[in-house]
């Protein structure tokens, strides 16, 4: 089917938008948008295809951008995106998702906001914060925030997100209640009695498989994990990967057991490809075994890192895999990872990876 | 409420499509002045102050030369300047 991709970029100096057709061969490149604010998430609705960039501006505050053209205009607003006032300010909007007709974004410090208006205005889910673990929670790296938001899609009670370096919550009714949902994964960074808590755990991105919505995956900081139930339990499919660290985790568009991955060399060894040679790591089982991929990537001196929404899949077939580094560059694969192409470089740090699939 | 001429930055107009670079407004404090601006371009509010609610970290408003709070008094005779400051971007 003749079809339009497009990659969105997140950077740290506004998004570009990259375009090509369905054989993703050539691609044209535009940007930077959104005024070179740092925008940590770039994503398009696939129901509207308006694209949505969450960020914030060390001037002018929190705000999302919208662009219902396909980046050739765009507007932004951060109504009702605040805390009450005497709390403390919502420095940047971090992520994105969008389900349904609502637009979901995760701030930090550490929230959850909703828009019924494609992002013209927003409301706090206030349930999470009311947790009361909340006055708990401890920033991770890039301080307190909320990075990760996975809804269902059948049950639009159901989300969960993920916190650094709270841990991973669920709610089942829309928001009004929520659980801390992270047992099984662990905390290297605690005292050894201490290492399986409650919450707490440094959660780095969490995905759902598709058509297997009990399924998720989880990237953590000490660890890779995947949950059968909802989150409820985790079990840790690191074995076979070059690392327990990493920041990104991909599913595949159609299997459930297909996952994507790039681990760095380690929190504390410099966070670059371990060895310096890239690799994406793919795994057709659920995390049982592991296929290193490096075709096209380089084989030497890659001191670079791929940040937690720098990577992503489009729902082609054979799905397009893409990998944003933290040096500019661009990964494309259009084989599920067999081979790669850098189709972007010397831009800003790329801080998310996101696709569009539209008709030609 | 005394009229006054208010200077915005550069880089708050593009933000603002249509948004005047010293726009004449009607205020007592450094807050009106805010609510005035965000009556005529909706939002910019929201770019200027956080919901402390204080004037941003990084930017600066100064009246008459001194760096001033939402709460700084201001008359028609009152030099307005809102500035990004060289510590933000």
């Amino acid at each position: 089917m003749p079809a339009r991709v497009f990659v969105l970029l997140g950077t740290k100096k506004g998004a570009f938008i990259l375009e090509s057709d369905s054989r993703r061969q050539n691609w044209s490149q535009k940007g930077p948008f959104c005024e070179t604010w740092p925008i940590n998430h770039a994503i398009a609705d696939p129901a509207t295809g308006t694209i949505y960039g969450a960020g914030g501006n060390e001037w002018f505050g929190p705000a999302v951008w919208k662009s219902t053209d396909l980046g050739a205009t765009w507007t932004h607003s951060s109504a009702g995106l605040a805390y009450q006032p005497g709390e403390a300010a919502i420095q940047s909007t971090w992520s994105l998702a969008a389900r349904g007709g609502r637009l979901y974004a995760g701030v930090q410090p550490a929230g959850l906001f909703a828009s019924d208006d494609a992002g013209e205005t927003w409301s706090e889910i206030g349930g999470l914060r009311a947790h009361p673990t909340a006055a708990k929670w401890q920033p991770g790296g890039a301080g307190l925030i909320l990075h990760s938001i996975v809804t269902h899609p059948d049950d639009p009670g159901q989300i969960w997100v993920g916190i650094s370096s709270a841990g991973v919550f669920h709610t089942g009714d829309g928001g009004k209640t929520w659980t801390p949902r992270n047992s099984g994964t662990r905390c290297d960074y605690l005292p050894e009695a201490d290492r399986y808590p409650e919450f707490g755990q440094c959660v780095h991105c969490i995905v759902m498989a598709p058509n297997q919505p009990e399924r998720l995956y989880q990237q953590n900081h000490c660890g890779m994990y995947r949950s059968d139930d909802g989150g409820q339990h985790w079990q840790s499919i690191e074995q076979g990967l070059p690392s327990s660290f990493g920041f990104p985790a991909v599913a595949h568009p159609r299997d459930p057991g297909t996952l994507f991955l790039m681990p760095l060399n380690g929190d504390i060894a410099g966070r670059y490809m371990p060895g310096a040679s890239a690799a994406v790591w793919r795994t057709r089982d659920g995390g049982g075994a592991w296929q290193a991929m490096r075709e096209g990537l380089p084989r030497h001196n890659a001191f670079f890192g791929v940040l937690r929404q720098a990577m992503a899949a489009d729902r082609l077939e054979p799905a397009g895999v893409y990998a944003g580094t933290n040096t500019g560059t661009l990964f494309a694969s259009a084989d599920e990872g067999e081979t790669w192409t850098e189709i972007a470089r010397h831009l800003p740090p790329i801080l998310s990876v996101e696709t569009l699939v539209l008709a030609a | 409420m005394p009229d006054l001429t208010v200077r915005l930055p550069p880089a708050l107009l593009r933000l603002f499509p249509g948004s005047e670079a010293e726009p004449t407004v009607s205020a007592s404090t450094v807050a009106g002045i805010v609510e005035a601006l965000d009556r005529r371009w909706p939002g910019m509010r929201d770019r200027l102050c956080d919901s402390t609610p204080a004037i941003r970290r990084h930017m600066n408003v100064f009246v008459d030369g001194e760096r001033a709070t939402l709460a700084t008094p201001v008359t028609a005779h009152s030099d307005v300047f809102i500035m990004t400051a060289i510590s933000g971007g």
